[in-house]
């Protein structure tokens, strides 16, 4: 873990906590208790005994995660194990029947809404990728940018300088310079998921969320993503969802198994390739 | 590709078109009116100022549909409603204007007369003043549009849903104003106005100044909505239509973004409503028939959707042809308002002007 105590170390400067809520423009956001993001302990999300429920169907079944800050962690799992709708809860799309989901020490991530949830520092990318198909990949990163969001700063809003070197320095990042004013509908899939991963870091999040990231792609696009993870990983925390073992094993530090709704088996690839539950539910003999 | 559609329509030729457009509607159309003497064969009758004068009014609501539908992807199926609103709004200005004129020679409209009212209504007070009215314009379908917008928003109410319930909703206000006891002249309505702002409503120069003032608050409605389509705000308008989910996870909050861009909406169509009242001397509940409001939708579609010209040209060229098609073959106009929207559907699904940026290109 070294990564995460160089980066605990290090004094959280760019983050101020719920900074650019719109407090002025939109009064239907002032019940929210803009706190910063404290990760003291080194730890920047705990799941703590969350459960959720469809229909009497336990997606989650108290389930106990904390990731530390600056990790690059893998999530695995068969299908249905409550991977998805373990990021729904962290991202307040479903709220948990039960248990606590905190980011840091302090907020409460079962109390905020998705756009909360996103100006507090975590962003998502969903398995499918979602961006804006009519908007061009410029304006696709643009809209993702961290600022204030409020409807009459976007109104009036000016892209400045400093703000267009940022755009474009992800671009490069994301290697879609040449395709940068072309509507983003037009991009291949690898090139979707290259581009919402650009717009996640356009917000400067904590915590990024990667649903699958690796779907649909090259094998050598996936191995660029898997090298761009690696980078990003220490400056940010990753959390990866993903059932391509090669990409995990390119990536991997350390990996959770998720079955039936809760943890199964969590340590470094190795360790979890060999234990036997593991095999049994998930990789086959 | 480098802009989007709506930069591309407003090129240096949009602006001399617009320019043109000003020039003719503002000077040309009021002077071939008002100072060609009637038997010139360049005299333009009052008919067919009126008749411009309602279809730029639709044209209003078409570019308010635009916003809403083609921009934010929000489908309303009782924008209808909002016009009608505003159109009461004035014409209760309209009422108290005519004074003792009326058949009953009373201050009271003559429907209470007939309803045998012997005081106003609460909220008919103040209404004979005309700033109030023109207040009540904004207000009153800006309000409505607000609180409806909000909880069905709030609800995350989308798509068809959405339609359905603004069709209810305003299915429900025509019914009550239908009734006499709400106090706006019932399925009458209101008409027979005398003077507005004590100038006769139907002399040719009152005309001709409410059909300057209409053209101008188009201009003025479409400036408005170019500068919002095409600022950052715009964007994540389209961004809501084309992934809501997204907005959300990149930190905005959709609900004030969809409310702003629906009250406006619904504002814009109230305004519309107050200057087509006057000029066309009649607002009844009829205004607010479902099928109204669908009609609303499809000058949006035809024009082509999200383009903010294409509604325009929508608005005008089924109301000027609805105009003519009325009078030849009026029983068969309903049939062939739903033959275009078919048509259009399946072949111009960009509307006209998806026709004519395709020459072009």
């Amino acid at each position: 873990m070294n990564a995460a105590v160089t980066e605990a170390a290090k004094p959280a400067t760019h983050f101020t906590g719920v900074e650019g809520m719109p407090e002025r423009a939109s009064g239907l956001e002032r019940l929210s208790n803009p706190r910063e993001l404290d990760t003291t302990h080194g730890v920047i999300l705990y799941l703590e005994e969350i459960t959720v429920s469809f229909d009497g169907f336990r997606a989650i079944n108290k389930l106990n995660l904390t990731i530390d800050r600056g990790e690059l962690r893998c999530v695995i799992g068969p299908n249905g194990a409550g991977k998805t709708t373990m990021m729904d809860v962290i991202t307040g799309k479903t709220r948990p029947d039960s248990g606590r989901a905190f980011f840091g020490q302090t907020i409460d991530l079962t109390k905020l809404n998705e756009a909360q949830i996103a100006h507090a520092g975590i962003g998502r990318k969903f398995q499918k990728p979602t961006v804006f198909e009519y908007l061009t990949v410029f304006e696709n990163l643009e809209l993702a940018m961290k600022t204030d969001k409020g409807i009459w700063s976007s109104l009036f809003f000016k892209l400045s300088g400093e703000a267009r070197s940022r755009i474009e320095e992800k671009l490069e990042l994301i290697r879609l310079k040449e395709q940068a004013h072309r509507p983003a509908g037009l991009l291949s899939h690898g090139q979707k998921q290259w581009l919402e991963i650009g717009m996640l870091l356009m917000q400067e999040p904590q915590l990024l969320l990667l649903d699958e990231p690796a779907a649909g792609m090259t094998d050598e696009e996936t191995e660029r993503s898997g090298e761009l993870f690696l980078s990003l990983a220490g400056q940010y925390t990753l959390v990866v969802v993903e059932h391509d073992m090669d990409f995990i094993k390119q990536i991997s530090r350390k990996v959770t198994c998720l079955h039936e709704g809760s943890v199964l088996a969590e340590g470094t690839l190795e360790q979890v390739q060999n234990d036997e539950r593991v095999i049994e539910v998930y990789l086959g003999r | 590709m480098n802009k989007t559609l709506t930069e591309r329509l407003f090129g240096p030729k949009a602006w001399t078109a617009l320019a043109a457009f000003a020039a003719v509607m503002l000077i040309v159309v009021p002077v071939l009116n008002l100072a060609v003497p009637e038997g010139n064969p360049l005299h333009l009758s009052t008919y067919w100022v009126t008749l411009i004068a309602k279809i730029m009014c639709y044209a209003i609501v078409a570019l308010a549909m635009d916003l809403v539908w083609g921009y934010t992807g929000i489908l309303s199926l009782g924008h209808g409603v909002f016009f009608a609103l505003g159109g009461y709004a004035m014409g209760m200005y309209l009422m108290r204007a005519i004074g003792r004129d009326g058949n009953y020679q009373s201050e009271l409209p003559d429907f209470m007369v007939f309803l045998n009212w012997k005081s106003l209504p609460w909220y008919w007070v103040g209404t004979d003043s005309f700033l109030y009215c023109m207040a009540l314009v904004v207000l009153v379908p800006g309000v409505l549009a607000l609180i409806f917008g909000y909880f069905a928003f709030r609800s995350r109410i989308k798509g068809v849903y959405f339609s359905i319930i603004t069709q209810a909703m305003t299915f429900a206000t025509m019914l009550l104003f239908f009734r006499n006891e709400t106090g706006f002249g019932g399925n009458n309505g209101f008409t027979d106005f005398k003077r507005i702002l004590g100038f006769p409503i139907t002399a040719p120069s009152t005309r001709a100044a409410l059909f300057a003032i209409t053209a101008a608050t188009l201009i003025a409605a479409l400036l408005l909505a170019r500068f919002i389509v095409t600022s950052k705000l715009g964007r994540v308008l389209a961004a809501i239509r084309d992934a809501e989910s997204r907005v959300m996870f990149s930190g905005y909050n959709p609900l004030p973004y969809k409310l702003f861009i629906w009250v406006l909406s619904a504002v814009l169509c109230g305004i519309a409503g107050a200057l087509f009242v006057p000029q066309v001397g009649i607002i009844n509940p009829g205004e607010m028939s479902p099928a109204n409001s669908i009609e609303i939708a499809i000058w949006t579609a035809v024009g082509g959707r999200g383009t903010l010209i294409g509604p325009l040209l929508g608005a005008g060229l089924i109301n000027g042809v609805k105009s003519w098609f009325t009078v030849a073959f009026p029983e068969y106009w309903l049939y062939f308002l739903g033959l275009i929207f078919i048509l259009v559907t399946l072949y111009l699904p960009r509307g006209v002007i998806g026709l004519i940026s395709k020459e072009r290109a």
